[in-house]
């Protein structure tokens, strides 16, 4: 490297010799970052770029087997015509544009709520920067949301750092815990399958990705036998010192158990690791007996013993849940039993982008602080909220019932989240033929299913599976008569393909 | 299980010693640095471990990160603030923030346009309101119609809205007299700061001799040195001429990468214009020598340009990058590689909250590209409501549309303020003695000298602090002013400034500056 770097030095002095420019890139594959070459995340990869390429070529009048390009491959609730709550527009309206305060046709609760907004904002606008760590008002309500949600224990507004969606406090946290070199770099636990940001950010801080495999058999739990093996086969090569679960699950859509939860604290504690607990999906349960648990809860009801050393991150999000509103990229993370020298570091280092998104900042505190039941948008709050997850409950039991009747495509229960993550037997041709393509089968499987029915889905690979499994990932989100088309053109392609290559 | 527990962990820990004793150097088994759990005794006698995650074991990179702008000095004037509202006694009765250019948070009123448009988009009922003007409903339509499901709440694609990113072409192609842009080498960002991030993130490679180096102007914009602090890249330092009112000299540029050369491998240069903190303001020819220097040395060049429209000095014009590029024909304008940055945060709209902006890529490698699309698409999205922002700034109301005169009204009335706050400043600060400040021609900050008595010095020394952040400091608790220390930017050894902004309305900077004139003297007789 150091002849290499030699051998540069002297190419330029030369050229800056001789006056005459250089003809080669300054900026090549070759020599720019290799950490962010090795990135990868599926849900916006290959397969969505050719759904987009195919959505132009429709719209130029191309001819296809289909009309429309259905994007099942991620998780976007309102593109997929989910409506926004209103309380919540009508708010950030308001925020906008605070002229409309004078206009009668808002509600009194929603123009309080945007008065109380405003006046956290520096000069009462919302286009101020604002506090890096988020408006202390909003991260009051944030931190009262949490006791509420956990019975009563204590969550300190400090605590809270809001974020530009929960991938930006996701990424933050991670950056702030990796160092060490070779044998002693940072490693990340971080389930099998994943949700891609994971292995995304570990890939470009150049962080140890330790893989520990969700038991498919299982309902997709997670086994402490397997965190153990995990984590034991990596001390070999690494320094084990985060553990991040996602709950509800991504992509797989599982819902932790209580003594799942307390078991997975334990461990961490046992094999001191920090925990990051990925809980954006919080509000999406839908499984009969199934309940979501926070890790912060159980970390409490557990006692001091744990609750008073075990280091943890929870992250939040206003994009999922009943609101689906991702395009505001709004967040929120609460930081436990850290370090104070570390939050200091934290707060200098989120202080550098001076602040998430103001707009997304309020939306999320009328997430936490929703319409109360003697407010004037509390009915129509509730009936849209209770609208969205019944709705999503029905889709959830759909896409499993309707999954599990076609011959060689098994489905677990959507206990939560927003997702399925079925197992299709792939033919031993179809995978010799996607190998000739060089591709991998369940990228080939998508890849066709795209091009003869539109219909845009993730392969499993791109969020990691067991060798020789195949899956892939679909959201639920579809309204339900859609979701019936598309889960039955699923259905049938997959038996025309599993035909073709048999 | 209080009680349980050690055992249980002292069973673990020896073994995980053992693993490694086997298969490592005992040199190299440093419990700590491993971040094995460390053993120590609490008062009741249990054992009881560090924390996994201590200022010992957390990224080195993100230690050496420092941002001025909101570091110590603001950190103690919130607490001022919450000292003052709780009823603490204080020689003033608010904290004036001028320690960074937020425009709304000193007044400044939001453009109604733009925030009739984003009401529109967010309670799309308001559509069918008489009250919004009709093009102010269509820019509306638009931006919704090329939202998934025609919501702001969708999810958008990784690089932005395509239409946004047409307009934004459409822009800068009228900006730079017809030099064409391509909607496909845009990119919308959460703010200009990301976009520098991203790039610079892309650019860092190689070890040693071999690591990537960056210029960047002294003074500075310190997200400049803490990006490369953070991403461990070489920071090289070029000093700007304060004496020729902060201009910018290419034969400064060459000593800078010359030194540099011998240890690390420069590969771009960062150039901020209309400059931050500095405000000067660019001439086609510097810009233009600024170009051949790239080319002749290789480097990537990144324009930091989100002071465009604030230019304030008689006989100052903005010059893009681009178009002094594209002006000196094919043989640099089809091999420089150049990024520019512009924000929805700074000229005459002010929205910082919003984190809007985008970047423009030149000349960049098609593979790299590739890469740099995936790299944004781990994030999703800037936000949808900044994109929505920034169509509007790149598309403002025209002649001849409901909108377009009180547009206009609002923008000159902004800019002109602004203008005439600049020379107040530099007038101001000139009469004080020991403050020397260059005319601010253009962004929103003055970067005055100041004289710090030798005692000061001492004394700001025996404490720890530097000259500047001692001066800033005491001024603060003073006075309520809340400044940045040039010890924040980066400035010549021995000279001491001060960043602050422009943008309180007039009559109170008037009184900010007077107040700032009184503290200086009063400090100065203080410590002579």
């Amino acid at each position: 490297r150091e002849r290499e770097g030699a051998r540069d030095i002297t190419n330029m002095s030369q050229q800056a010799a001789n006056g005459v420019p250089c003809r080669g890139k300054v900026l090549t594959l070759d020599n720019m970052n290799p950490n962010v070459r090795r990135v990868e995340y599926a849900v916006r990869g290959a397969i969505v770029q050719r759904a987009g390429q195919i959505e132009k070529e429709l719209k130029e009048g191309v001819k296809k087997p289909f009309t429309e390009v259905i994007k099942a491959n991620i998780g976007d609730a309102h593109a997929m015509g989910q409506k926004p709550i209103s309380f919540l527009r009508q708010v950030l309206a308001l925020c906008s544009y605070p002229e409309l305060l004078e206009d009668n046709k808002f509600p009194e609760d929603a123009k309080h709520r945007a008065r109380r907004i405003l006046e956290a904002c520096g000069g009462h606008s919302i286009g101020a920067y604002s506090a890096s760590q988020g408006i202390e008002c909003v991260r009051q309500d944030v931190a009262r949301y949490i006791e509420k949600r956990d019975g009563g224990i204590p969550s300190n507004p400090d605590n809270i750092y809001l974020s530009t969606g929960a991938s930006d406090a996701i990424v933050t946290m991670l950056k702030l815990l990796v160092c060490g070199e070779g044998r002693d770099r940072t490693g990340v636990m971080i389930s099998i399958p994943q949700y891609p940001l994971y292995s995304a950010a570990l890939a470009d801080l150049g962080a140890v990705q330790i893989s520990y495999y969700l038991d498919e058999d299982k309902c997709w739990s997670l086994d402490v036998a397997e965190l153990k093996r995990a984590v034991d086969a990596a001390r070999q090569h690494c320094n084990p010192r985060v553990l991040c679960i996602i709950n509800p699950g991504n992509p797989t859509g599982q819902v932790q158990s209580r003594q799942c939860i307390e078991d997975v604290i334990r461990f961490a504690k046992e094999e001191h690791l920090f925990l990051m607990a990925d809980e954006v999906y919080q509000d999406n349960v839908y499984a009969e007996g199934c309940k979501f648990h926070s890790f912060k809860k159980v970390l409490f009801e557990m006692g001091p013993a744990y609750s008073s050393t075990v280091e943890m991150a929870s992250f939040h999000s206003t994009s999922k849940c009943y609101m689906g509103e991702c395009g505001f990229r709004g967040g929120y993370m609460e930081v436990i039993n850290m370090d104070p020298e570390v939050k200091a570091q934290l707060t200098k280092l989120v202080s550098v982008r001076l602040c998430p998104p103001v707009p997304g900042q309020a939306l999320l505190d009328l997430v936490v602080n929703p319409p109360q039941p003697d407010e004037p948008s509390y009915n129509t709050f509730m009936k849209e909220r209770t609208a969205v997850l019944a709705a999503l409950a029905e889709k959830a039991r759909l896409t499993e019932q309707i999954f599990n009747e076609v011959p060689g495509v098994t489905c677990n229960p959507v206990q939560g989240a927003m997702y399925t993550f079925p197992r299709i037997a792939l033919p031993q041709k179809a995978i010799d033929k996607a190998k000739e393509e060089g591709q991998v089968p369940d990228m080939f499987y998508c890849m066709r299913l795209l091009e003869e029915e539109g219909i845009c889905l993730v392969p499993g690979s791109g969020f990691g599976q067991r060798e020789g499994t195949f899956h892939f990932r679909m959201t639920i989100l579809p309204p339900t008569e859609k979701l019936k088309i598309v889960l039955q053109k699923i259905s049938d392609f997959h038996v025309r393909f599993t035909q073709e290559f048999s | 299980m209080a009680v349980v527990l050690p055992c249980v962990r002292g069973a673990i820990i020896p073994q995980s010693f053992q693993s490694q004793t086997l298969s490592q150097p005992l040199s190299s088994l440093s419990a700590t640095r491993r971040g094995l759990p460390k053993e120590k005794m609490s008062e009741n006698g249990v054992l009881s471990r560090a924390k996994v995650l201590t200022i010992d074991t957390m990224n080195p990179t993100v230690k050496k990160v420092e941002y001025a702008v909101r570091g110590p000095i603001v950190l103690r004037a919130v607490e001022l603030e919450r000292e003052l509202s709780e009823g603490m006694k204080k020689p003033f009765s608010e904290v004036i923030k001028a320690n960074i250019g937020d425009a709304h948070a000193m007044g400044q009123q939001p453009i109604t346009f733009f925030r009739q448009v984003l009401a529109l988009c967010s309670y799309p009922e308001l559509l069918n309101d008489s009250t919004f003007p009709e093009d102010a409903k269509s820019r509306a339509r638009r931006i919704l119609q090329s939202c998934g499901g025609n919501s702001m709440g969708s999810y958008t694609a990784s690089q932005g809205i395509d239409s946004v990113r047409q307009d934004v072409a459409r822009y800068i192609e009228r900006r730079d007299g017809g030099v064409p842009c391509d909607p496909d080498d845009i990119y919308l960002t959460t703010g200009a700061s990301d976009g520098i991030v991203t790039m610079l993130k892309l650019l860092v490679c190689g070890e040693g001799a071999t690591r990537t180096g960056v210029m960047i102007s002294i003074p500075q914009y310190p997200l400049y040195s803490a990006a490369l602090a953070e991403l461990g890249a070489v920071q090289i330092n070029y000093y700007l001429n304060e004496e020729k009112c902060w201009s910018m000299d290419i034969s400064e540029l060459q000593r800078a990468l010359d030194e540099a050369r011998r240890h690390c491998n420069p590969r771009a240069l960062c150039v901020i214009n209309p400059g931050n903190p500095t405000g000067q303001v660019q001439s086609r020819q510097c810009i233009e020598d600024v170009i051949r220097f790239a080319a002749n040395e290789r480097l990537l060049l990144m324009a930091d340009e989100v002071y465009q429209d604030n230019v304030y000095a008689e006989g100052c014009q903005f010059h893009s990058f681009k178009k002094v590029l594209f002006e000196m024909g094919p043989e640099y304008s089809d091999t420089v590689e150049l990024v520019s940055f512009h924000s929805t945060s700074k000229c005459y709209m002010g929205e910082c909250g919003f984190r809007g902006g985008y970047m423009e890529i030149i000349n960049m490698d098609d593979e790299v590209k590739a890469q740099l699309t995936k790299l944004v698409s781990v994030r999703l999205c800037p936000p949808v409501p900044g994109q929505a922002l920034m169509d509007l700034v790149v598309n403002p109301p025209q002649p001849g549309e409901p909108s377009h005169d009180n547009f206009i009204k609002e923008r000159t009335a902004t800019l002109s303020a602004l203008a005439e706050k600049a020379k107040l400043t530099e007038q101001v600060l000139n009469t004080i003695q020991g403050i020397s400040c260059n005319p601010v021609q253009g962004a929103m900050y003055s970067f005055p000298r100041i004289t710090i008595p030798e005692k000061a010095i001492q004394e700001a020394m025996d404490k720890g602090q530097e000259p500047d952040m001692f001066y800033c400091m005491k001024m603060l608790e003073e006075t309520g002013i809340c400044l940045v220390p040039g010890s924040g930017f980066g400035q010549t050894d021995g000279t001491y400034h001060f960043r602050m902004t422009i943008l309180p309305p007039t009559d109170k900077l008037t009184i900010l500056l007077n107040k700032v004139k009184e503290f200086h003297q009063k400090f100065t007789q203080q410590y002579s």
